[in-house]
């Protein structure tokens, strides 16, 4: 057997691939991308370098907020529906009487691991004006028939819910996961105290499940930040631009307009948003963590 | 005192068959899209835009499938498909699993700093990289290629983050074991760590493979040529072009695309739902 110190240095040529690897598509591309958003690229003449140009840019283009705005609208229509759905439907596939509750969890869950761009064709067609099964079931109740994806106000709604659908599940696998790291005996305690199933609810399981609720809405927040395929194939950011999001408008400018330089700096900033709402939220729930301890 | 059946009170019974019957309707509803997209799949247009609509429209019409098969190369994209997904999950198994087996268990020198920098890469949003990715695969003509599509694939902290962690519980004692009998570090890592972390790698595998094959914005960004298209890139021309086609025959194509991956689904169910539960895995 060879000396520890000698065996060590294997280590390295375990890893050197994936390093490389990381560095290469990872490291660089991220230090680049920075370096990109000061200048003025089309991905053909050398790129020009124009200091904060593009940075000003950003602030003067009614786009970027509007875009903001958007994302914003559909982080706030998708994330709550679906905390809100996925912890009942969850809180019902916990209990032991559930009959065929795993079958019934791979239901809920298997809609996320098809591929959102067919689903999506798939839900323009559900979704037709004319001949969808959605208005045809309408007109059938007495309704009259919307045009889910072509009216300006339905639109957003419409991609919101069927991302809803396509990802719903997954917070259901992750909230079972919490309910099942409570210990019986906490809910057990609060019922022998007298407290209805509502307070048991409020008071126990809503708060042990805090940590799960926090990574949930931070991974909804940055999920959300990056819609991108439901929009390209549903709506192309029409109608009116109410479904055009950030993430649409900046492949747009890098790969419709090519101006590299200005969507570099726009994914900067994508960056630095993302960021600054994860950290704002960890700061919140940390809190709300500590005045329950 | 509540009358009760079989010492559970009615009204509980009650509350619980609601529950039961309103979130499994519910589930229910969720299958909708794939039942409509199977059965729009197998009929006329005709009765495609049929009023009233029906659920089965008979005779099956099974023609569509190799019709929609016929219409764009779709043996062409799945092929491709399938390329690009098996070697990114070989590939990034292998090279993953090698790193994870590096960190787990040797001590080398700057070892701990190594691994938390290669954490923190895991905040950098993919979007942030996308350009100069694109540049990069330009430069080294990799744009419209295999390569291109696969090898920035095999890159990623998580899965070693992952796999290392799971290496972590793998008894010191195995391995210098099999250093006394001889074995060499590759055998010690193919023979023994590999076989003692495959439900790890399994499910890391699984969840590879899908996301390569669903990927989407990855192959938009690297495919020129219709002949490179993968599978969800060829439903994204079909659907901007569907003014000229029919609706059965498009729904076949969805179907080219969503049904491998729900019969793999129900095949490795627990693989799925376990490794969610394992580490929050898609994350």
């Amino acid at each position: 057997m060879k000396p520890r110190r000698v065996r060590n240095a294997w280590g390295w040529e375990f890893i050197a691939p994936a390093l490389l690897l990381v560095t290469l598509f990872v490291i660089v591309p991220c230090f680049w991308g920075i370096g990109l958003s000061f200048t003025q690229f089309d991905g053909i003449a050398p790129a020009n370098f124009v200091g904060i140009e593009n940075y000003a840019r950003l602030k003067d283009d009614p786009l970027i907020l509007s875009t903001l705005v958007n994302t914003a609208f559909y982080v706030l229509l998708t994330l709550p529906t679906g905390l809100v759905l996925s912890l009942a439907i969850a809180m019902a596939l916990h209990q032991k009487w559930f009959r065929g509750r795993s079958w019934v969890r791979a239901i809920y869950f298997l809609p996320n691991v098809t591929s959102l761009a067919a689903v999506a064709f798939v839900w323009e067609w559900l979704l037709n004006p004319e001949y969808g099964l959605i208005n045809a079931g309408l007109r059938g109740l007495g309704f009259k028939a919307l045009g889910w994806l072509s009216d300006p106000t339905l639109a957003m709604p419409t991609v919101a819910a069927v991302s809803v659908w396509h990802g719903v599940g997954f917070s259901v696998l992750i909230y079972l996961a919490g309910l099942r790291s409570i210990p019986e005996e906490v809910h057990e305690a609060a019922r022998i105290d007298g407290a209805s199933s509502w307070q048991c609810f409020r008071n126990v399981t809503w708060p042990l499940l805090t940590p799960t609720t926090m990574f949930l809405t931070i991974m909804g927040v940055i999920g959300g930040f990056q819609v991108f395929q439901s929009v390209y194939i549903m709506t192309g950011g029409g109608p009116l631009d109410r479904t055009r999001v950030y993430l649409y408008y900046l492949w747009q400018s890098a790969f419709q307009n090519l101006d590299f330089g200005y969507a570099s700096a726009m994914s900067v900033l994508l960056f630095g948003i993302v960021m600054t709402l994860t950290i704002l939220q960890r700061r919140y729930y940390n809190r709300r963590l500590q005045t329950w301890q | 005192m509540a009358v009760r059946a079989r010492g559970v009170p009615i009204a509980t019974k009650f509350g619980r068959g609601a529950t039961w019957t309103v979130v499994t309707m519910m589930g229910l509803a969720m299958l909708v899209p794939f039942l409509w997209m199977i059965m729009t799949s197998l009929r006329t247009d005709a009765e495609a835009f049929a009023w009233p609509p029906r659920m089965i429209s008979w005779p099956l019409r099974w023609e569509n499938y190799p019709e929609a098969w016929k219409i764009a190369p779709f043996g062409r994209f799945f092929l491709n498909s399938l390329i690009v997904s098996v070697c990114v999950t070989a590939g990034s198994l292998t090279v993953n699993s090698l790193a994870a087996f590096g960190f787990a268990k040797y001590e080398f020198r700057g070892r701990n700093a190594l691994f938390l920098g290669l954490l923190a890469t895991l905040m950098i949003p993919s979007q942030v990289t996308m350009i100069p990715s694109f540049l990069l695969l330009k430069q080294l003509a990799w744009l419209d290629t295999y390569t291109g599509l696969i090898v920035p694939g095999l890159a990623g902290a998580f899965g070693i983050f992952f796999l290392r962690q799971y290496m972590l519980t793998i008894p010191d004692d195995y391995l210098d074991a099999a250093r006394m009998d001889g074995a060499s570090e590759y055998r010690i890592f193919g023979q023994i760590v590999v076989p003692l972390a495959k439900p790890a790698i399994a499910t890391l595998g699984v969840f590879t493979f899908l996301g390569a094959w669903n990927d989407f914005l990855g192959p938009l960004i690297v495919v020129k040529s219709d002949d490179m298209r993968t599978l969800p890139l060829a439903i994204s021309a079909l659907s901007a072009g569907h003014y000229v086609m029919s609706w059965p025959l498009l729904m076949a194509g969805a179907s080219f695309v969503v049904i491998p991956v729900l019969i793999v689904y129900f095949l490795a169910q627990r693989y799925f739902v376990d490794g969610i539960a394992l580490g929050g895995l898609k994350g």
